[in-house]
């Protein structure tokens, strides 16, 4: 077929693509970036943290409740987008079988089910005061509380599977099925008439909020982005060294190390 | 794409189809069967279940609140600008109860009288310093003097 004689050329990004797809390559570049993004989130994530919890003035009707939402909002963001990215993956290993994107996907859920429960226990706390209870069944809270039982699905299908690569598959089955609970826990406050608030920040359009208390907001938001990232490849990595552990690369690394211990 | 992974993309696709129209299908429908709340318009024309416990939201009238000195006991009118129900509470309120504030309050009609258990106060998504709050309120009160 003449159609297949062009396989061969490649162009570059293709070429890195499928590099990164290699176990090992991935293993020593994240190694790389690893030190640069947990540093990053460090410091912005200090910085949005001293921006709200001192810099920022109070709110005109909640006092300094509010400062809440500097921990609440950016991990709210977080369980949806790593979400997406966990999906994303599942969509790749489901079609293409490629090993590091079935990593990547478990490798975030557990990030994912954390920043899903700091969301609920921060939204907890700060309700009781300014709403006047801990919990109420409204859309929002239910499908976000949703959105934790299906990351606790994910990590539980994926942990109940001897055979990791199998396991990987279906909870990245699991994970792909769930996606559709992200439009509804986006737009709950819309569709239906919720006792939780509406958005206050959006991409399009004016943010109803001061960008005097808008920036550390912001700031936080980049700052759980960047450490996502951090603990993803720093899992990654180690769930590649063990899935992989018969192989080649993973030997020289274990015996490089051991020299580096005796000295 | 080889034919194996094209099958496998068909499959992945032909069923994410089917799991996004099946939770559009159950969102429309619990849109029109689940209410959280009712206003009290459609309260006083009967749609929320006469007898039985239900959610009533709106805001509280403005120089409306009556507080009983020797108890918790709290009088309100909850409206929605069209009709208006007068509330009854007995117990500690939210931070974010007040005049003109959204709230949601949980309880039973008896006559013509709402006897709320829970108020739970609606808090709406706009956040800003005191400083300019009171600078927006100044200029709204200039602009109305102007107009009048």
């Amino acid at each position: 077929m003449p159609a297949c004689t062009g396989t061969m050329k490649m162009s570059p990004l293709v070429l890195w693509f499928h590099k990164l797809g290699s176990p090992p390559y991935f293993y020593r570049l994240a190694g790389r970036f690893l030190p640069w993004l947990y540093a990053i989130a460090l410091v912005t994530g200090a910085v949005g943290l001293y921006g709200g919890l001192v810099v920022a003035p109070a709110d005109y009707q909640q006092g300094d409740s509010f400062r809440m939402i500097y921990v609440h909002v950016p991990c709210a963001w977080m369980s949806l987008f790593v979400y997406a990215f966990m999906a994303a993956n599942s969509f790749v290993a489901l079609v293409w079988r490629i090993k590091l994107s079935e990593t990547l996907a478990m490798a975030s859920a557990p990030v994912g089910a954390a920043f899903t429960f700091i969301t609920l226990v921060s939204g907890s706390l700060w309700g009781k005061p300014m709403w006047g209870t801990w919990w109420t069944w409204d859309a929002r809270l239910t499908s976000e509380l949703v959105l934790l039982f299906l990351y606790l699905g994910v990590i539980g299908l994926y942990h109940a599977i001897e055979d990791a690569r199998q396991a990987a598959r279906a909870a990245a089955f699991l994970a792909l099925i769930g996606v559709v609970n992200l439009p509804i826990v986006h737009y709950s406050v819309v569709w239906w008439n919720t006792l939780h608030q509406g958005q206050t920040v959006s991409l399009m359009g004016q943010s109803k909020m001061s960008s005097s208390m808008l920036w550390p907001l912001l700031t936080m938001a980049f700052a759980t982005h960047v450490y996502f990232f951090a603990s993803l490849l720093a899992r990654s990595r180690a769930a590649l060294l063990a899935l992989e552990s018969g192989k080649e690369w993973v030997r020289g690394i274990a015996q490089t190390q051991e020299a580096h211990a005796h000295g | 794409m080889t034919p194996t992974r094209k099958r496998r993309l068909i499959a992945v696709a032909l069923i994410l189809l089917a799991v996004g129209v099946a939770a559009a299908l159950t969102v429309t429908a619990l849109s029109q069967n689940m209410t959280y709340l009712f206003s009290p318009t459609e309260t006083l024309a009967g749609k929320a279940p006469p007898g039985a416990s239900f959610k009533l939201g709106g805001v509280v009238l403005e120089s409306s609140i009556k507080r009983d000195p020797n108890s918790l006991k709290v009088d309100f009118v909850v409206t929605d600008r069209f009709k208006q129900i007068p509330v009854e509470y007995t117990g500690i309120l939210p931070d974010l109860f007040r005049e003109g504030q959204s709230v949601i309050a949980t309880g039973k009609m008896q006559g013509d009288r709402f006897i709320a258990r829970e108020v739970l106060a609606k808090h709406d998504e706009s956040y800003m310093p005191k400083e300019v709050a009171d600078a927006i309120a100044k200029a709204k009160a200039a602009h109305a003097a102007e107009t009048k």
